[in-house]
This record gives structure tokens, sequence and C-alpha cells, in this order.
């Protein structure tokens, strides 16, 4: 691995937190991001991405925390910072009596690009953007896909150091999507980006590192092979059992099957025509299935299905951003007790309608 | 400058683009050119009366300055109708639109962003205030003897400064929602309440009745009509209009805490 002190970080987060009265929406983040870097933040929607590209955008500042862009602090030294940022907001903020031309000229002007390189900077964006019929069309009269390549020519006019990207392919066709994909990719090396999204695939196809943000906190923080990888190494293996039918021995089985090596957890649950569907989950690369066919046939039950599958990242986004909630059982006991109350004044109520 | 002047710009064009300036120009002339006919006529029936009692009558009175003086006192009260549907969107639509974002995350300053915005709004009470003094050089022209200039000049400068007045104060207003009818509703309620504050306070000289007779915007006006330029009144226009700026950045500051 690189030393540290010849990378240079276009984006340094350090312990950031943002509150709005009692609600957390980030809390103690801190990443890096390489300069040439193309970084995706994944997260359920509310996760916090919105909140965290904003702050590093400078529309608000972080409640703790440093953040700096290109080395300068986006609240202490706002305007240098926002000198070197583009950013497209998660709805384009787009004036929608302007033409597109008199919108990216005014997002010139008071993004700082000297006046005489305004009309080359002009026809540049609207090239990489594919704009170049459509400056003298009103905005409003724009298709949402346009609407989306003006937000993001006014991110690029200033030529920023960082591109900050809030969801940009939302409400894109399919095709739009792959251009504005293969766009972001070209604009990685001289531009450092940042985008945020909640489409797998789209981190894989155009992010070089994932965070995986959930509940305003990083869960994770890896290329997307890595993440990937981190549920090849996980299988489940699903095994439909039948037998003579008792008990115990489906009782005998899960512990023969809890005993074995590589095996996590066994998950029995019975799938009705006295069958029992079986999930088991491995670590490690060694195939499981005859070891585990062996032991049905032991535990004497007959085995039907063996079926055996590995994580893929999309399983390891949802593993790692929810958390699973079964209902507890004080908590049913509690929810009955509060019917018990209705049902008894509801009664009370009807005696003394009853009454007069 | 230059991010003041691209405000300034924009703000300019979204308010001839959209028909908001039309139509409050449209409104404008049309009540002033109404109540103008109304003012002359009333004259002209005075004078017909002071022609009549010319012996033993009332001393003739200075039609020219009694004109001036009814239309300027005319043009406050209209400006304070449509000065709020002016101001209400400035701020407001920003923020309903997600525009402010952008505004906010670009590299330019709170002062150059509020003084482009105030203004964009001070150049179209200009367009509303020059033509239609019209009326008043009409009656400048046609007046025997030849009547001063300097209260059409101190009136329309006093108009001026009323409306920045007011201007500024509806820039805050709108500065603290993202709702524009709320804006335009409450911004012409606060100036109904300056308005009515001189008056209401009678002739009683308490301490009170004296601070609210200063607060009154309409009482500093006056003068201004007589064609007198009190630097006492000057001064507290500008201070209304640095405060209500002042008040506009507080409120914008708190946005980007809160939001």
């Amino acid at each position: 691995m690189e030393p540290r002190e010849q990378t240079t970080a276009m984006i340094e987060v350090e312990h950031v937190s943002k509150r709005f009265g009692d609600v957390t929406a980030v809390e103690d983040v801190t990443f890096r991001v390489e300069k040439g870097e193309i970084l995706g933040l994944l997260g359920p929607n509310g996760a916090g991405k919105t909140t965290t590209m904003r702050i590093l955008a400078g529309f608000f500042p972080a409640t703790e925390g440093t953040a700096r862009v290109a080395g300068f602090d986006v609240y202490d030294q706002s305007i240098e910072a926002k000198r070197r940022v583009g950013y497209l907001p998660e709805n384009p903020p787009l004036y929608q009596e302007m033409y597109v031309d008199g919108f990216l000229r005014f997002a010139a002007s008071i993004r700082g690009v000297p006046r005489t390189e305004v009309p080359s900077r002009l026809q540049y964006v609207k090239e990489r953007c594919g704009l170049q019929d459509w400056g003298h069309r009103l905005i409003k009269h724009l298709s949402k896909g346009f609407r989306q390549r003006v937000g993001l020519a006014q991110a690029l006019i200033h030529d920023p150091q960082v591109l900050i990207l809030d969801e940009p392919t939302v409400g894109l066709d399919p095709n739009q999507i792959i251009e504005v994909r293969s766009l972001i990719r070209s604009l990685a090396g001289d531009h450092t980006v940042i985008l945020s999204t909640h489409i797998l695939p789209e981190v894989e196809m155009t992010c070089q590192r994932v965070i995986i943000i959930n509940r305003g906190r990083i869960t994770a923080m890896d290329t997307p092979e890595n993440l990937g990888r981190r549920g090849e190494g996980v299988s489940r293996i699903d095994m439909l059992v039948g037998s003579p039918s008792n008990g115990e021995t489906l009782a005998s089985l899960t512990s023969m099957l809890e005993s074995l090596q590589q095996v996590e957890t066994v998950k029995p649950e019975a799938s009705g025509d006295g069958r029992h569907r079986v999930t088991v989950a491995v670590r490690g690369e060694r195939d499981l299935r005859p070891l585990l066919a062996r032991t049905v046939i032991e535990a004497g039950l007959d085995l039907y299905e063996l079926d055996r599958r590995t994580m893929s990242l999309e399983e390891v986004f949802v593993e790692l951003t929810t958390e699973e909630k079964k209902p507890e059982l004080a908590d049913l006991a509690e929810a009955a007790g509060q019917l018990d109350e209705v049902a008894e004044a509801m009664d009370e109520a009807t005696e003394k309608g009853a009454e007069q | 400058m230059r991010n003041f002047l691209a405000i300034l710009a924009k703000d300019l064009r979204t308010l001839f683009i959209s028909p908001i300036a039309y139509v409050v120009l449209f409104v404008f002339f049309g009540v002033t050119g109404w109540f103008f006919f109304i003012i002359l006529q009333a004259a002209i029936t005075q004078m017909a009366l002071q022609g009549a009692n010319q012996f033993g009558g009332p001393v003739p009175v200075d039609m020219a300055s009694l004109i001036t003086r009814s239309y300027f006192g005319l043009l406050s009260t209209i400006m304070l109708f449509v000065l709020p549907m002016v101001t209400m969107g400035v701020f407001a639509e920003e923020k309903r639109r997600g525009t402010i974002e952008l505004l906010f995350t670009s590299p330019i300053r709170n002062w150059q962003l509020i003084l482009g915005k105030f203004s964009a709004v001070l150049l179209v009470l200009l367009v509303m205030l020059l033509p239609s003094l019209a009326y008043l050089i009409v009656v400048y022209l046609y007046s025997d003897p030849t009547p001063p200039l300097g209260p059409i000049f101190s009136g329309v400068a006093g108009a001026f400064l009323l409306g920045g007045a007011l201007v500024a104060l509806g820039l805050f207003v709108s500065s603290m929602t993202e709702n524009q009818i709320v804006a335009g509703v409450l911004t012409f309620g606060i100036f109904l309440t300056l308005w009515i504050l001189g008056p209401q306070s009678g002739g009683s000289t308490s301490t009170l009745n004296q601070v609210l007779q200063y607060l009154s915007v309409l009482n500093h006006y006056d003068d201004f009509t007589r064609g007198i330029v009190d630097s006492q009144h000057v001064v507290f226009y500008l201070t209304f209009m640095a405060l209500g700026l002042y008040l506009t950045a507080v409120s914008l500051d708190s946005v980007k805490w809160r939001q």
C-alpha cells in the first residue's frame, strides 16, 4: 500500500455529525476521497447521504467535526472551498423561465468563471452533456432527462476539482442512465467525484470505492469487488427434508448440523405437508453439500432438495442496512393488554349507553 | 461586484419575464392615472368655486402644490398595496424551487446576494415611479404662474426612500418562508400596521406616542411632498432599509443552520 503522504486527499471528512433539533441525520462520519477517485455513497433513502453531501457543498455546516475540500475547510474557508466544488442537488436547481444558455451563463458568473472563458466553457459543458442543440430552449420545456443534463452542466461549468452529485441518474430512462454513467466515469481522473445512489449496479459500474451508510453512520467502506467478496465467503444452503415425522428427529438433525465445522447457523422451518425447510449458513470456501446430504440421511430423514447460494452484493447491502425487527413476546403481551383495556372501555361505554 | 451584478440581472429577468413586473406596473399606472384624474377634477371644481367668490372669498390656494401633494400622498398608498406583490417571491420562490441550493453552494457572499436582489426590486420601483411623474409635469407645464419644481423632485426622492424601506422589509419577510402568498400577506399586514401607527396615536404628546409617531413610515414622508428634504427623515429611511437588509441576512443564515 502506498504511504499516506504521497496520496492527495481531495475530500477529507472527519468525525462529522449533523443534528436537526433532536434528529440526528449524520453521526460521526469519517472518510477520505483521493484525487481522481469516484466514490459512491450507498444507502437506503433517508440514510444521511444528502445531508453529508450538503455539508461538503457548503449548503449548511456540520454540527460537529470538520470537512475539507481540496484542503479548504468547507465552513471556515467556505468561499475558497465552494470555488472548487461542482454540486448537483437531488432536484436540479434550475430557473424554469430561463433559457439553457442563459442559465449556464448565470451559473458561470456566480461560480466565478472568468468572463473571457465563459463562451468556451459553455461550449465545452454543452458538448460534454449532450446539450449542443438545446441552448435556446426554455428550461421549463425540457424533459426530466435533459433537466438532469443541464444540472450536470451547471455543476461542471467552472471546471471544479471536486464534483458532488446527489443521485445523478434518478428519473432518467435506461439510455440516459448509461450516458450519464459513462459521462461520470469519463470525468474521473481530472475531477474527484462523490456520488450518492441507492441503486447497486450503479455503484458496481461507476465507483472505485463505496461507502455504505445507514441511519447516518458508515457501516462499510470498501471497493465494490471487496464488498461483493464479503458475500462470497458466506453461502446459504437450503434443504427440504421430510421424515416419518417426529420432532425429535428434526431436533437431532439440527444439533448434528450445528456441530459441523464451518456451519454458522441452522434454521429449521416447517413447510407444511410434514416436511421441513432447513436453512444452513456456511462460512468458508469448502462446498458442504455432500456432507450435509449425508448428515440428513444419518439422522434418519429423507432429503428432497438441496440448493446452495452465495450472497450477492445486494444481499450484503441488505444485511448491512437493515436491522431485523422481530416482534418481541413482551411487545405482543403488551399489545394484547392494551386490546383488553380497549375492550373493557368499550363495554363500559355500551353499558352507560344502555342505562341512559 | 460581478456576483452582485449577476444576481441583479438574473432577478430583473425573473421579474420581467414572469408577468409579475408587468402586472404590477399595469395596475400601478392604471390606478395612479385614474386617481390623478379625480384629483384634477376636484381641483378644477375648487378653482371654479374660487372664481365665483373672487370678491370677499378665501385667499386663492396654490393649486399646483395642492395637486402635487395629493398625488404623492396617493402614490404612497398605492405602493403599500403593490410592493408586497413584488417582494413576496424574491426569496420564497428560490426556496420553494430549490434554487436557493445553487445560490448557497456558489462562492458568493450573503451581502452580494441580498444587495443584488434588493437592487433589482429598487429598479422596478424606479420604473414604477418615474413614468408616473408625467402627470405632475403636465400640471407644471400648464400652471400659471409657474409652480416651483422642488416639491416634485423631493416628492420622488421621498417616494423612492419610502418604497426602498418597504422593499427591504418585504425581502426580510420573503426570506423567512417558502410560501410566497404567506410572505405577501404578512408583508402587507406589517406595512399597514406601520402605516396606521402615526394617525392612530393622535395628538397626545406622551413618550409612547412620540415613539409611535417616529416609527410611522408615513410621517417621515410628509415633508418630502412639501418640498422639504430633512436629513432626519433621510436617515430614518436609510436606517430602516439597513435594518431590513440586516434582518434578511440573519434570516438567511438561520436557514443555513436549521434546514
